[in-house]
């Protein structure tokens, strides 16, 4: 008999088994074929056509509501081409990618955040050179400085897609107006503004650093920000190369200098404690107390607007906006601290290669700017088209010639370093140690 | 069978005379006032963090980022916000974990099915059947239990997308599993996962019952299949169930692997895949996180109450001997 009950809930089983099936087979078959959209609407994508029914794997780090709007923004591509691009989106795209690549599942594009880890990728023969017209309208939209990051050894792998910039302080418009401060244009009037708030009694700065398993790049951010104010774009580019030690001078200098700011008891951290309480506070909630006036300047990147609570106004004239970082010396220009993704291909099948010529367009960029929360280093970009004052204000700034653009340091430089050492050290120096002794310790573990 | 377990037999008589077993001597000793107290306090450590991730989902999302769930004694504020935003999100992204939960018991039903059938089968082949080399294959499985699960990752995955070649003969050809068919290689690779522990627990079981029943079952002109069937199986049912439930928590709470195998695409990503995203590109959203780990906690927590029992006795009936 005990045989019988269980054969039967075997039965049970399956049929529940079978049912659940269906259902996920008749969810996964939504895409059905709307190419019937007039041929005046796609004559942009005229160029693109000829791939009907073919489907192209995109795998990026981009997820949530911006994976919605990307996803969005290549939907009328799709539509005319007949393309359909599968989108997915990890927290774990690193490490995952790299799987990907090893087990021979690569996905056929990606956006890759780090010129280091695209570099890994191209020496591993494992990437694609771009298509030439790809190549053609990055060289047209993107200054040399973007298009270096992902050339290896000569060959041009991918397009910038999108990108934020760091060098940004926010604080509050409303709370400045209040008390007559203004937004300061060099670095003197921005310590001195400092100087000011924290004769009040107030603390003029707050900051996090804690990012789960990335705990302590916020602060390689803040490092590099003001390698680019104190020694200029040459001597940073020759630390991130390794060309000059991580121990060099230049580097104690920008280093005592970030830590003028971020290790001065009386400047640091509104509304959280302690200089220490800097590293044990989450980056997302680093800058929230400018909101409740604990806190007035918080240095961090554009994306920081996607951090404030719903309802919160980023504007000039809102709760909170950001003005450019200033720099120390405006005679060198204007150094710019940027980071983005690049589109690179692992397959060469046709219609990937329609595909990454599409994203590298000025139309996508200024098509994908209209869906808002979007910044592109494109120079097709037509600010216009750009939502958000804070993603204006960012276009702007790359846009701006006089800026001198440089990608994220710990980006570039190997993962053991960029992605380790580096966020370690900075963690204890906010700790205690001293500037030095940190930097020592990082120079030992790039070999 | 009573000689096994002596565990049961302490449970269900608490009170009886001097205990003869060490583990009914520990029982005892567990059962003092103050080991009681501790045991108390224990728990309420334990359940302090999950208590406030229950509070903190109910907390509107100013309130979670600005300050910590404690202060929602003094201060109470509480919505339904952050279940209706992932449950019901509008947006593809921010949440619609129904569906994912379907994907999830898609992934995990039959992850626990296959593993609970080839291990007992295995297991009973290994304690009962006579065949040379029997030992050497017990113990190399057994073995296999130190290889960690993150070893295999990349070549399993090779092994389905890129087939076996030796030599330029191809053995087998690369599997080219798109969409929805990515459920076989979850499947698999759990089930290739779950197979040491699995053999090893249910071998233990079953190689302690009597022999008696075999040579009855043999000399009244019983098959492998049917002594299995009719005997083996309904007396393991204990075991089975333990080792169910591990298989099922196991597999339920898995990122590593579905990530891997199933993508984290609509159709297959199970609920923790959408978990890991549902913070946003940079953590934005991380409100939203407590109250999707409870909706996810729910399945799990009627499993392993409702087969809470067999859990305990089964995994001991495996391990300890009488």
């Amino acid at each position: 008999m005990a045989v019988n009950s269980r054969g039967r809930r075997a039965l049970v089983l399956t049929s529940v088994l079978g049912l659940v099936f269906g259902a996920a087979a008749c969810s996964g078959g939504d895409s059905g074929s709307e190419n019937n959209a007039s041929s005046a609407d796609c004559a942009p994508y005229e160029q693109y056509s000829g791939h009907d029914g073919k489907t192209v794997s995109i795998y990026a780090s981009i997820r949530d509501t911006e994976a919605d709007l990307l996803q969005e923004s290549w939907k009328k591509f799709e539509d005319c081409t007949g393309i359909k691009i599968d989108y997915e989106g990890s927290g774990e795209f690193e490490a995952q990618l790299q799987v990907k690549v090893d087990g021979g599942n690569a996905p056929d594009l990606a956006f890759i955040p780090q010129p280091g880890l695209l570099k890994r990728f191209a020496d591993a023969g494992k990437l694609k050179a771009a298509p030439d017209a790809t190549k053609a309208s990055a060289e047209a939209n993107y200054s040399k400085d973007w298009l270096a990051y992902s050339t290896v050894n000569g060959t041009f792998y991918g397009a910038p897609l999108g990108s934020n910039v760091k060098s940004f302080v926010w604080y509050s418009p409303k709370k400045f107006q209040e008390k007559g401060y203004t937004v300061p244009k060099t670095f003197q009037e921005l310590m001195d503004l400092s100087d000011k708030i924290a004769a009040g009694g107030e603390k003029p700065w707050c900051a996090g650093i804690e990012s789960g398993d990335a705990t302590g790049w916020p602060a390689t951010d803040w490092i590099e920000d003001l390698m680019l104010r104190t020694g200029g774009p040459d001597v940073y580019d020759k630390w991130v190369t390794h060309q000059i030690p991580f121990n060099d001078p230049a580097v104690v200098k920008a280093v005592d200098q970030a830590g003028a700011i971020l290790k001065n008891p009386k400047y640091v951290n509104g509304g959280y404690g302690d200089v220490k309480s800097i590293a044990t506070t989450s980056f997302q909630e680093g800058g929230l107390p400018i909101q409740d006036g604990k806190c007035y300047l918080h240095r961090q990147a554009s994306f920081y607007a996607n951090q404030w609570p719903q309802g919160t106004n980023v504007a000039e004239d809102g709760d909170v906006f950001a003005f450019y970082f200033p720099t120390i010396d405006p005679a060198q220009g204007e150094p710019v601290l940027a980071a983005g993704e690049f589109t690179v291909a692992f397959a060469d099948r046709p219609e990937v290669q329609a595909v990454q010529n599409f994203l590298a367009t000025p139309e996508y960029a200024n098509g994908r700017a209209k869906l808002g929360n979007w910044v592109s280093g494109s120079k097709g970009l037509d600010v216009n088209n750009v939502k958000n004052p804070i993603d204006k204000l960012s276009v702007e700034i790359l846009q701006n010639p006089k800026s001198t653009l440089r990608f994220d340091g710990s980006d570039m430089m190997p993962a053991a370093v960029g992605a380790g050492t580096f966020w370690k050290g900075m963690v204890d120096w906010i700790n205690g140690k001293s500037t030095q002794d940190t930097l020592n310790f990082i120079e030992q573990s790039w070999k | 069978m009573t000689t096994t377990t002596p565990v049961a037999t302490a449970g269900a008589a608490v009170s009886a005379d001097s205990p003869r077993t060490a583990v009914g001597r520990v029982r005892k000793r567990l059962n003092s006032p103050i080991a009681t107290a501790a045991s108390i306090v224990i728990a309420v450590v334990w359940t302090i963090p999950t208590f406030g991730l229950l509070v903190s989902s109910f907390r509107p999302e100013r309130q979670i980022k600005g300050n910590g769930w404690w202060n929602a004694f003094t201060d109470p504020q509480f919505t339904l916000q952050n279940y209706q935003d992932v449950l019901f999100g509008r947006s593809s992204s921010s949440g619609q974990l129904a569906s994912y939960f379907i994907n999830s018991l898609v992934i995990t039903i039959p992850s626990v099915l296959f593993p609970l059938a080839f291990c007992s089968l295995a297991a009973y082949a290994l304690a009962w059947m006579n065949f040379k080399g029997r030992d050497w294959i017990y113990i190399s499985i057994f073995a296999l239990q130190i290889v960690p699960l993150q070893m295999a990752l990349v070549p399993l995955l090779s092994f389905f997308s890129r087939g076996v070649t030796l030599g330029g003969i191809t053995l087998l050809p690369a599997w080219g599993l798109t969409g929805s068919e990515k459920y076989i290689q979850v499947w698999f690779a759990h089930t290739c996962f779950a197979l040491p522990l699995g053999v090893f627990l249910l071998h233990n079981f079953v190689s302690q019952l009597p022999k008696d029943l075999f040579e009855a079952a043999r000399v009244d002109g019983a098959s492998h299949p049917r002594i299995f069937r009719t005997i083996v199986l309904p007396l393991i049912t204990p075991s089975l169930a333990a080792f169910g439930i591990f298989q099922f928590l196991w597999v339920w709470n898995d990122l590593l692997v579905a990530l891997i195998f199933a993508g984290g695409t609509k159709e297959t990503a199970p609920l923790t895949v959408r978990l890991a995203e549902l913070a946003g590109t940079r953590g934005n959203e991380w409100q939203r996180l407590t109250s999707g780990a409870f909706v996810s906690i729910v399945v799990p927590l009627i499993v392993f109450l409702s087969l809470q029992r067999y859990f305990v006795r089964g995994l001991l009936a495996g391990s300890v001997k009488g």
